[in-house]
Parts: structure tokens; C-alpha cells; sequence
């Protein structure tokens, strides 16, 4: 019977529940598309594993460490391997197309990310090219690479043209895997700066560490630095998922807007939804007086406003959900070059129910005071 | 347009709570709206008065940063030897030999590390620059390790204050002084002296250099030299240009985002005027009626209508501009995609964002308001006479 | 005075010698299409109304005689016939003509008076005179007049919701005369009143039209307020049953 009345009453006045609902769709999509940006910022540091840690220069990252530091950091106690990694920063054919190249030791790199696939074969042909390289599927797919293709890179920090070709392509474990990346031979990278920068070579940025307990790691770090402490170059040891969060927390101020942002379109539609029941209040004045008058308790026509309100969120949060996989798809080929990952998740599914949820409950509350509030006489006598 | 305004703005007094809430959707929108435009113009003005139309800056070639720049000090002898390079009175070339890096400090509020600039020059460098004004405490001795900060990174980072040190490059760095960027990039270095700084860093060239040019006319003089000479594999440009080009990446994801983000959510404003405006229309088909009879045309009734929502747009506009406004109050810190380094600028309001801020609310009134509005107007008046 | 009915054609006839009548209204009809189908409201009506003459239209609901008013007020347009007010052929005018001719020529009281809630007594009065070019001072000094004319120049800053309704009419009243119209049509003006505030809005009607010779037409089923006009004109079923003058003339 509510149910009934509920549903009647959402299509007595079409117009306006269809432009609620077109409302609450754009809302659940916008909320749901900056979550996932807020997300995809994340994604990095999502995929780290705790059995890695970065070794770094403590000044800042854009000093580099000796590379005898390796032979010293494997020495220790509860490290597995240990493999060198340079940011190399080269320009393919237009600063636009940026995706981010390393230099690291080959296999150890890939033996430390077991979250990279890629057949044995290739990583073979791999070892076999000095000037090879290694790139992730969604690169490849992006400039449509396949190997043996030759990628010429325009180098900033390590001047001149540099040509790789591409020997093998690897996949991601999970969609979670960022796999927007290339990597080369770290030996072929100071090779030629030894030829030209001699002062420059046998340099690295970071050491990838691989340890054994993944609870050791607060442990080793200090273990770590306390080695390099008062040398030339002391180091910084952390987490990989502290090392990509300090990234993320240079840019946090961004992240952080955007996050407020998504909440501000949450209250926009809120808005918009507590004035469409206010005025569906309004109208029905005289109706909700009869009900009382027949003896309705004041109970059931609070329940009709909360119902009929619920039920136009759930509704365009239903449709705004459903839309949202579509939409993310279409964004993701927009913006696929800035965010390696861009999935909606679960979590964010969940947020935009509980959204919807909590507008649906919000926007009836003023509308149900001001129907309790109505007196039988004076609500039948709105009627003329 | 013949119908009084106070008709129209009544009517909006009378459903208070639905004007408030159709307003206050508006007014968030336009707030974000306000807002993205006006950090853009904050970071652009930082930018704008860091550089001077004086002063050449010279990396080496193909970098966009002074950070991964190179400069040796051969080269930058030969730089001071250029005719085209100011002279100041005791006829010592113009030209300041600068060490730029980046050190992590703590940031204030949670102690997360954030990238600073430390920049290392000379007296030189503090004349070329105007602007900057120190403001408390002295500047650094020349051969001490001593820092100067910038306003920004004096009120940002953990340990900033006048008698404090920092610590790196294995040395503690006492902080001297503090100065006052005049609202540049510049509030977001630290200052040293640049050999003290090459030697803990180890550093035997330079980052950048900086020259003042004798006449602005001179530059393309100037950059002819450089770009002729095999001994300086330089790239040489204007200080504005070059510091424009530091901000574009930032500038520019700012402004797409403000936009598509504004452009989303006035959807939905849109959708609420519109709601609101079918509302009124449906209230008000007895008055519609009666205003036809009385004579009033069918445009006089679409204009009526569509000022009510433009009016309730305004309104929104006129909140969320308000709103904005405060933010001027805040500094925003984050990192310049670029440099690399963080930047702290400030939400600046310009009269050009008012207007656009309010030419943007009345367009979402007229859209949100224009089908509604042309239901009064197309009613046939024994119709509406009849339902009102 | 005699009660006697008098023809159309007697009404035509004493129109020959006297000016020409301020309504002329010949063969005119009216339907509606509802469907398919066309429901006729008003079939082959003629009718003169001459000028100062107060008219009651009195019949059934559904009998047309609001439709009546309507066309003749220039709010609704004719099926067919000829409909003349003031010399002018309305139903040849387009939309925009029409507009502006009610805005000079019609004054309008409905039943429910159709105040404009948001506006006061004075600028509800005010409110034709927007559609003329007098000036600020000359449009204050009109409506001032206008109410003090209809007793109620002590209400002006008042909002519709503070008067009663026998205020409220007297208020559209002042509406429908500030234009200084030719013809006053007015829709069962006393239907929502009672007793002693219709008497009043009949009373300042009566005035209208024996003091200043405004031209009014009624329509009205209540006999009290036939009383009111000169002459009362019959309908049924869309047909004229004919006019006759109210007695006590």
C-alpha cells in the first residue's frame, strides 16, 4: 500500500522526478569519476609491496647514491637482492608524451616485482641487447609498440639521443599493476656517462631493496642508514608504499580539493533534491491533511516523504552507478597517459551508494517536519 | 520586458526555502567555479612577479628546470665577458652564478617531507632581484654556513625560525634570516651562499645563470652570442618567459579541471533552477492567465520568468563569489609539476573572474530557466485563467 | 416599468436610431476540439450591447456565457460569425494587436479576483498602467484616485492576503477601470463574496456605469446581482433565449 502510494506519487509529477533523477545521475557519476581520479593518484603506492624498500639519498631524491652502496646494502642481514634504479626522463618525440623510463639491473628488477609477467623467452632477448628494453602493456598499447620496434628517446638529465629496442612487453598481475613504463639496461646508462660525464657516472638514484620479512622492514631501514651515516651521501630508507606516498604528498593540497570537491557536488544535488520534496510537500498539503483525517497516523505520511524520497535517490544512484563502468571506460582513454591506473572501485561504489543514501534521508528531514507540522483544518482548507 | 522587477524579485521572497536551495546549488558551483580561476590567477601572478623583463636566464640546453641545468664555470665566465650584460658601479659585470637543488623538510601540520628549493648566489643575485625584501634577521654572511628563507617556507615547514638550523649535505645550515618574495616563487626558497653550498654539494659548476641586460633590446643580441658560440651549449631566455613556462603544466591542469569540474556540477545547478522554475510556472498559471488578459504579451511573460531565474542564479552567483572571496585569506602549497620543487601561491580575485564568475551563474539561470519559462509563455490564457 | 422581452431585432432596431453599438456581434460561434471531435459552445449568436449599457449574462454552467465574455474581452477567439467592439473587427487582429487593444480597451474582474499575491493593493492597481508610457508621478496620481474611488485609499501598502474579499474585488475593480477602458467585462464578480461585501462590489459597479458611463457586461447566476445591471441577456445550450430590461430600471 505505501509502496504503492510511494511509487504513484513519483510519477504524478513526471517532469520534475525526471530532471531529479537526471540530477542525481550527473552527481553519482561526478562523484563517483573524482573518486576514482582521487584513486588513481594512489595507484602507485596501491601496488607496493611490503617486501620492498627504497634506499635514497637523504637530501632529496634528486641527489644520487655511489653504486658501491649495493655490494654494502646486501651485506646486510635479511636483504634478498638488491637492484639499481636511475629516473632516466626522456622525451619521446614531444614533452606531451610523457611516461616514465627507468635504468635498472636486469633480471634482479624484475625478480623483485613478481606482479610483472612476461615470458622467459623475451627476458633472454633481453640480456642478450645492451641498448634493449623493456616495456608494460598499457605503453605498448598506447603507442602501439610491439617488439623489435626501435624507440628513439630525447634525453634531459642524460643529454643526447638515446634508441632502444624493444625486447620483450610485460603484463600485470592485476589491473592494479601499473604497467605504463619502460626499463633498460642500467650498465648501458652509465656506460655512455662515463664516456661523456666521467664526474657523473657509477651514480644512482635509488636502490630497490628486497628483504625476506615484510615485518622487517621498519628494522632494516634504520639498519640501513645507520651504515651510510656521516658518509658522503647519507641515505633515506623507506617502505615502497612510504617512498611513492611521499610522491603522492607533494602533491596532496591537489588531492585534497578534489576529494572536497566530490563532497561538494554531493551537497549541490542534495539541494537539489531537499527542493524538489519541499515542494512536492507543499503541493500535497491538502492530501496529507485528508490522510490524517482518515485516520492515518502522522507516522505513515513522514514514512510516504522519507519513502518517496529514498526512492528517487536509490533510483539515479542506481543508474548513476551502472553508468559509471561506461563512463570511466571513456575517461580512461582521455586521460590513460596521466594515470596509469584508473579503475572505479569497489570502495567507491560503496561511497556513492552511501551517498545517495544519506541525500535521500537528508533532503526529506525539513519536508517531513513541515508535514508533521500540518494541522487537518489548515491543510483542508488549502485545498481552494 | 514590462513587468515590474520587485513582481519577479517577490515571488522569490515568497518560496524562501526553495530560492535558498536552488541559490545555494548555484552558489556552490559558482564557488568552484571562482575558486579554480582564481588560485589560476594566483599562481600565474606568483610566477608573473618572479620574473623580470631585465634579466636573461641561461640553462643548459634542452633542460626546462634549473635543477637538472648545468652551467660550468667556464661557461660562466664567458657570459660575464658579454658586451650586451649590465655593469653596476664598480663596473663588475651583472651576472649572478646560481647553485639551485632540492632538499626534503618537514612541512608543518603532518611532518611529511616536501620538496624545497635551496638556492645558492651571491650579492649579485639578491640585486637582481627587486622584489625580494628581507624581513626579518639579516641576510647570509658570505663563507658561513648560513640560509635566509623565504616567507613561504618560513611559515610552511617545520623548523623555519630565525636562530633554528637545518640539517643537509652532512652540514647544519643556520637560519639567519627570513625575506618576503613580494608574493613570487621566490617565497618558496631557501637562500645561501653558492660556494658554500657547491662544497657540500659537491658541486663544481653551476645550475643557471642569471644575467641583467644593459638595455632589454640587447636580449636578442645577447641570445645571437650565446647561440653562436660552440663553447656555451646554453639556452637562453627572458626570465617571464621562462618562469611562465615553469607554471604551464600546473596553470593548465588547474584550469581543465576547474572547468570540466565546473561545467559537471552546473549540470546539475542547472537541473535545479530548472526544477524550481516549472515549480514556480505551475503555481503561478492563474497570474500568467491574468497578466495575458490585463495585456501583457506572451514575451513579457517569458522575459518575466526568465529574469526570475537569471535573478535566482545572480543570487546563487552573488554567494558563492562571496564565498570565494575569503579564500584569498589562504596560501595553497603544492607541488609545481615542473619543478619538481613545492610552490606556495595564494586564490587571487580579479575583477575579470567576478565577471566571468557572474556571467556564468546568469547563463546557467537562462538555461536552467528557458524551457520552463516558455511553458508560461506559450498557455493560452482562457486555459490558464481556467486552471489558475 | 414593463417587463416585456424585447426581440433581437427590437434591440437592432432601436440601435438604427441611436449610436451605433459599442459590441456588435453577428452569427458568432465557438467550439472546441476535443478528440476527434468538435463540441460546439456557442451556435449563431447575435447581439448588439450599446454604449453605457450594463449587461448581465445569466445562464446555466456549460450554457457558454463565459465563452461569451471571453471573445468579446479578446481572450479567446471566435469559430466563425462577426464580433465588433468599439467599431474594430478583434477577431482579425493577431495576437500581439490583441494584446495591446485588451490592454487600452478591456478592464477585467474575475471571479477570484486574480490579484497578484506578491504585490501590494497600489501596485496591483499599477500594474495595466505598465503597459502605457505615463510617467512614474501620473501613474501614482491614477492609481491613488482608482482607490480612493473604490474606498480603499487606506490599503494601498497592503498585501492581497490582509484584505478580505469583498477588498480584494474592490481592488481588481480599481485594476479594471485605471486604463480608462471602453468596455468593463467582469466574471461572476460576486460569487465568492458574501452578502454584504457583493452588495458593495454591485453597488460601486452601478456607480461605474450610471456616474462615469462605463459599458459593463456581467456574467452572473446570482439574481442579486442581475439587479445591478440594465439589461440581462439569457443563455442556454450555446443559444441566446433573449434580452430583456431588468425591472426596477
Amino acid at each position: 500500500m505505501i509502496a504503492k502510494l510511494i511509487v504513484k506519487n513519483i510519477f504524478r509529477a513526471r517532469l520534475r522526478s525526471l530532471l531529479t533523477l537526471i540530477g542525481l545521475v550527473i552527481a553519482v557519476l561526478a562523484f563517483g569519476l573524482l573518486r576514482t581520479v582521487v584513486d588513481a593518484w594512489y595507484a602507485g603506492s596501491d601496488m607496493a609491496s611490503a617486501n620492498r624498500l627504497i634506499t635514497r639519498n637523504a637530501i632529496s631524491l634528486t641527489f644520487t647514491l655511489p653504486t658501491y652502496y649495493r655490494e654494502r646494502v646486501r651485506a646486510i642481514d635479511g636483504v634478498t637482492q638488491v637492484s639499481l634504479s636511475s629516473w632516466f626522463g626522456g622525451i619521446y618525440q614531444d614533452p606531451k608524451n610523457f611516461f616514465p623510463q627507468f635504468a635498472v639491473t636486469l633480471p634482479t628488477h624484475f625478480n623483485l616485482y613478481p606482479e610483472f609477467l612476461m615470458p622467459p623467452e623475451q627476458m633472454d632477448a633481453m640480456l642478450k641487447d645492451r641498448t634493449g628494453c623493456l616495456i608494460g602493456r598499457t605503453l605498448a598499447d598506447n603507442y602501439g609498440w610491439k617488439i623489435g620496434d626501435k624507440i628513439p628517446l630525447q634525453g634531459t638529465i642524460y643529454p643526447g639521443t638515446w634508441e632502444f629496442t624493444v625486447r620483450g612487453i610485460f603484463d600485470g598481475k592485476d589491473d592494479g599493476t601499473v604497467t605504463r613504463q619502460m626499463y633498460f639496461h642500467w650498465d648501458y646508462l652509465n656506460e655512455r656517462v662515463k664516456q661523456g660525464f666521467p664526474r657523473a657516472a657509477d651514480r644512482v638514484g635509488v636502490f630497490v631493496v628486497g628483504i625476506r620479512e615484510g615485518d622487517r622492514a621498519a628494522e632494516l631501514s634504520a639498519a640501513i642508514d645507520a651504515e651510510f651515516k656521516n658518509s658522503l651521501a647519507e641515505t633515506l630508507t623507506e617502505t615502497e608504499k612510504a617512498f611513492q606516498l611521499s610522491f603522492v604528498a607533494q602533491t596532496e593540497t591537489i588531492v585534497a580539493a578534489i576529494r572536497l570537491v566530490s563532497f561538494v557536488v554531493i551537497i549541490i544535488i542534495l539541494a537539489v533534491v531537499a527542493n524538489t520534496m519541499a515542494m512536492t510537500v507543499r503541493e500535497r498539503v491538502a492530501e496529507y491533511a485528508t490522510l490524517k483525517a482518515l485516520g492515518f497516523a502522522p507516522g505513515f505520511v513522514v514514512a510516504l516523504i522519507f519513502g518517496e524520497s529514498l526512492t528517487l535517490t536509490l533510483l539515479g544512484g542506481a543508474l548513476g552507478m551502472v553508468l559509471s563502468f561506461p563512463v570511466i571506460a571513456t575517461f580512461k582513454s582521455f586521460v590513460g597517459s596521466i594515470f596509469p591506473v584508473f579503475r572505479l572501485s569497489e570502495a567507491t561504489l560503496w561511497w556513492q551508494f552511501g551517498a545517495v543514501v544519506v541525500v535521500g534521508l537528508l533532503a526529506a528531514v525539513l519536508p517531513a517536519i513541515r508535514s508533521a507540522r500540518i494541522r487537518i483544518v489548515d491543510g483542508l482548507r488549502h485545498v481552494a | 520586458m514590462n513587468l515590474p522587477l520587485h513582481y519577479i524579485a517577490r515571488n522569490l521572497w515568497t518560496r524562501r526555502l526553495t530560492t535558498a536551495l536552488t541559490a545555494g546549488g548555484m552558489a556552490l558551483v559558482v564557488f568552484v567555479f571562482a575558486a579554480v580561476l582564481m588560485l589560476d590567477a594566483g599562481l600565474r601572478r606568483t610566477l608573473v612577479g618572479t620574473g623580470s623583463e631585465d634579466n636573461a636566464i641561461l640553462l643548459r640546453q634542452g633542460v626546462q628546470t634549473e635543477i637538472q641545468s648545468g652551467v660550468s664555470r667556464d661557461q660562466a665566465a664567458l657570459i660575464e665577458s658579454q658586451p650586451t650584460v649590465a655593469r653596476n658601479a664598480k663596473a663588475e659585470p651583472m651576472v649572478s652564478k646560481e647553485i639551485v637543488v632540492l632538499i626534503g623538510a618537514p612541512k608543518k601540520g603532518d611532518n611529511k617531507p616536501q620538496n624545497v628549493v635551496v638556492r645558492g648566489l651571491g650579492e649579485v643575485g639578491i640585486a637582481l632581484r627587486p622584489q625580494v625584501k628581507l624581513i626579518e634577521g639579516r641576510w647570509f654572511a658570505p663563507g658561513a654556513s648560513e640560509i635566509v628563507v623565504g616567507k613561504g617556507v618560513h611559515a610552511g615547514f617545520e623548523g623555519m625560525d630565525v636562530g633554528g638550523s637545518t640539517r643537509f649535505a652532512g652540514r647544519d645550515w643556520r637560519i639567519v634570516g627570513v625575506f618576503d618574495g613580494g608574493a613570487s616563487a621566490f617565497d618558496s626558497e631557501a637562500w645561501g651562499d653558492v660556494e658554500q653550498l657547491g662544497q657540500a654539494f659537491r658541486r663544481i659548476g653551476y645550475s643557471s645563470v642569471i644575467a641583467r641586460l644593459a638595455e632589454r633590446s640587447d636580449f636578442a643580441r645577447l641570445k645571437a652570442s650565446v647561440e653562436s658560440d660552440v663553447r656555451l651549449k646554453l639556452d637562453v631566455k627572458v626570465e617571464p618567459l621562462f618562469y611562465e613556462e615553469q607554471s604551464k603544466a600546473l596553470s593548465q591542469f588547474l584550469s581543465i579541471l576547474g572547468i570540466a569540474l565546473s561545467l559537471i556540477f552546473s549540470l546539475g545547478a542547472v537541473i535545479g533552477a530548472a526544477i524550481t522554475m516549472y515549480a514556480a510556472v505551475s503555481n503561478r498559471i492563474g497570474e500568467i492567465g491574468t497578466l495575458r488578459a490585463l495585456g501583457f504579451r506572451r514575451a513579457a511573460i517569458l522575459w518575466a520568468f526568465l529574469l526570475e531565474s537569471v535573478l535566482l542564479a545572480l543570487l546563487g552567483g552573488v554567494a558563492g563569489l562571496a564565498a570565494a572571496s575569503f579564500l584569498q585569506l589562504f596560501t595553497v602549497s603544492t607541488m609545481n609539476f615542473t619543478s619538481f620543487s613545492q610552490l606556495s601561491f595564494g586564490f587571487h580575485l580579479t575583477p575579470g573572474i567576478a565577471t566571468q564568475a557572474m556571467v556564468f551563474a546568469a547563463v546557467m539561470g537562462v538555461v536552467g530557466g528557458f524551457l520552463p519559462s516558455l511553458r508560461a509563455a506559450r498557455m493560452e490564457i482562457v486555459d490558464a485563467l481556467r486552471a489558475g | 416599468m414593463s417587463d416585456t422581452p424585447r426581440s433581437d431585432a427590437a434591440v437592432a432596431g432601436d440601435a438604427a436610431l441611436s449610436p451605433p453599438p459599442i459590441v456588435r456581434i453577428r452569427n458568432l460561434s465557438k467550439h472546441y476540439v476535443r478528440g476527434d471531435q468538435a463540441v460546439p459552445v456557442l451556435t449563431d449568436i447575435t447581439l448588439d450591447i450599446p454604449e453605457g449599457d450594463f449587461l448581465a449574462l445569466m445562464g446555466p454552467s456549460g450554457s457558454g456565457k463565459s465563452t461569451l465574455l471571453n471573445l468579446i474581452a479578446g481572450i479567446d477567439k471566435p469559430s466563425g460569425g462577426e464580433l465588433t467592439v468599439g467599431g474594430l473587427n478583434i477577431a482579425q487582429l493577431s495576437e500581439a494587436e490583441l494584446a495591446d487593444w485588451r490592454a487600452a480597451n478591456i478592464g477585467f474582474i474575475f471571479q477570484f479576483y486574480n490579484l497578484m499575491p506578491v504585490l501590494t493593493a497600489f501596485e496591483n492597481v499599477e500594474l495595466p498602467l505598465m503597459l502605457t508610457d505615463l510617467s512614474r508621478s501620473d501613474r501614482r496620481e491614477r492609481v491613488e484616485l482608482a482607490l480612493s474611488l473604490v474606498g480603499l485609499a487606506d490599503r494601498m501598502k497592503h498585501y492581497p492576503n490582509e484584505l478580505s474579499g469583498g477588498q480584494q474585488q474592490r481592488v481588481a475593480i480599481a485594476r479594471a477601470i485605471i486604463t480608462d477602458p471602453t468596455l468593463i467585462v467582469a466574471d461572476e464578480p460576486t460569487g465568492d463574496l458574501d452578502k454584504k461585501s457583493a452588495a458593495d462590489v454591485l453597488a460601486l459597479l452601478q456607480q461605474l456605469n450610471r456616474e462615469m458611463g462605463k459599458t459593463i457586461i456581467m456574467v452572473t447566476h446570482d439574481p442579486g446581482a442581475v439587479r445591478a445591471a440594465r439589461h440581462v441577456t439569457h443563455l442556454e445550450k450555446g443559444e441566446l433565449l433573449g434580452t430583456e430590461v431588468v425591472s426596477g430600471e
